[in-house]
């Protein structure tokens, strides 16, 4: 596949002469893994910049919904499922793995089909700590339908097209590239909306060579003026997306505003339960437990730049904590957490401008 | 988060499936996919399949490939 490579590379080259700079933002975590694995910024053009946007679901979580589930920890005796990722999300110096060195019952889990399973084996309250977007909804939505009595979901998922909504207007990014297992759920029929923006999109893979070809494809699209929507990763991308996934998804959640690290209250952003599905919902069984539920503000992360990391106004290095106070071994911000963190990634790899 | 990993579909025990991920056996959930069968290639997320890899596709994309590096 070098050939390739090198010859992508090469179109790359040419298409961008004639631009002065043109700034491509990606979408999605697993794609700054791929640019940053794989050297691709060293690759293109300088005056072509790659950005990486609110791509990862376990760093745009705020710090509220982290607090929240710390809150019922310290009040009920549950058993708390969540997948490894969110576990180590500090606040305050505290992660969820810091409530289980001190006695919690937290539990990691692949997938939320075994927190299910734990609480078909238990007479504890389950609750499963859900995260993710679009692409992670529809296990839940599964999960929820299939819910004993003792088991609870605390949704902190978030709807990634609405995002795009809120980021698009007045940006200045040139073109997108669009998040690949989002759209295997959503389908490209849920990027048309967005075409009013006038401002190219492409639905892409994750080999070095999807992430190359995708550019391509938005610099000859930036130069025309169109396609404005284009999928690239057809293989596993089709136009309706996953239908069965998207009605489940749609039975059990509800669009809610919804606040996002780094990009505030984004509307219509947060799936919550919808009202059939409120049984096994924990914000409403755990009701009386968050009465007294009062936001703080961690001073930690006052110098923190993950807000500004996640709307591609600021890289890693930038950032006055990242590889000093904060590392992938003690982090404090969530970018630095997450395998899919732009921090995270840039640590493992090395910085990648 | 959002990874997803293209698996093998060995055998069907509606609504679960034995995948193999790279040789490893793993059971997930195949429900939300329409007409699975063993041989066929799926994308699993957190132990949902949620998305079946065409065959026909990636030579779709290859052909696209060539297309643009011939242009």
């Amino acid at each position: 596949m070098g050939g390739v490579v090198e010859r992508i590379v090469e179109k790359i080259r040419e298409e961008s002469k004639e631009f002065e700079e043109v700034k491509i933002m990606h979408l999605c975590g697993t794609h700054e893994d791929t640019i940053s694995k794989y050297n691709i910024r060293s690759l293109i053009p300088e005056n072509v910049k790659l950005l990486a946007g609110p791509g990862c679901p376990v760093c745009i979580i705020p710090d509220e919904d982290l607090q929240k589930v710390f809150h019922l920890l310290e009040k009920e005796d549950v058993i708390l499922t969540t997948f490894g990722d969110m576990a180590r999300v500090p606040f305050e110096g505290k992660s969820l793995f810091h409530y289980r060195a001190k006695g919690k019952d937290v539990r990691i889990v692949y997938s939320v089909f075994d927190a299910l399973e734990i609480a078909k084996n238990s007479d504890k309250n389950v609750v499963f700590f859900a995260i993710g977007f679009e692409t992670t909804m529809p296990s839940t939505a599964v999960a929820a339908k299939e819910a004993p009595e003792n088991f609870f979901i605390f949704s902190a998922h978030r709807f990634f097209i609405p995002a795009m909504e809120a980021l698009m207007p007045n940006s200045e990014i040139d073109g997108y590239i669009n998040p690949g297992h989002v759209s295997t759920i959503v389908g490209v029929v849920a990027y048309e909306g967005l075409t009013k923006y006038k401002t190219p999109m492409v639905i892409s893979g994750f080999e070095p060579e999807d992430v190359l070809l995708s550019i391509l494809m938005l610099l000859k699209a930036i130069k025309n003026g169109s396609p404005l929507l284009m999928n690239e990763y057809v293989r596993a991308v089709r136009y309706e997306g996953n239908v069965k996934a998207k009605e489940v998804m749609n039975e059990v959640f509800d669009a809610e505003d919804g606040s996002w690290r780094g990009l505030g209250i984004i509307p219509n952003s947060k799936a919550s339960l919808s009202r059939v599905y409120e049984n096994c919902d924990a914000e409403k069984f755990f009701e009386d437990v968050f009465e007294d539920f009062v936001p703080k503000e961690d001073k930690r992360k006052r110098n923190c730049l993950c807000g500004e990391i996640l709307k591609g106004k600021a890289f890693p290095t930038d950032c006055k904590l990242f590889m000093k106070a904060c590392t992938p071994r003690d982090p404090i911000g969530s970018c630095m957490v997450s395998f899919e963190g732009t921090c995270n990634i840039w640590a493992k790899y090395g910085k990648s401008l | 988060m959002c990874l997803a990993i293209p698996a093998k579909v060995l055998e069907i025990d509606y609504p679960f499936a034995t995948v193999s991920l790279g040789g490893a056996k793993r059971k997930v959930r195949v429900d939300l996919l329409e007409d699975v069968k063993p041989g066929d290639y799926v994308l699993v997320h957190v132990g949902l399949a949620i998305q079946k890899v065409s065959e026909e596709e990636v030579r779709e994309i290859e052909r696209l490939w060539e297309e643009l590096l011939r242009e």
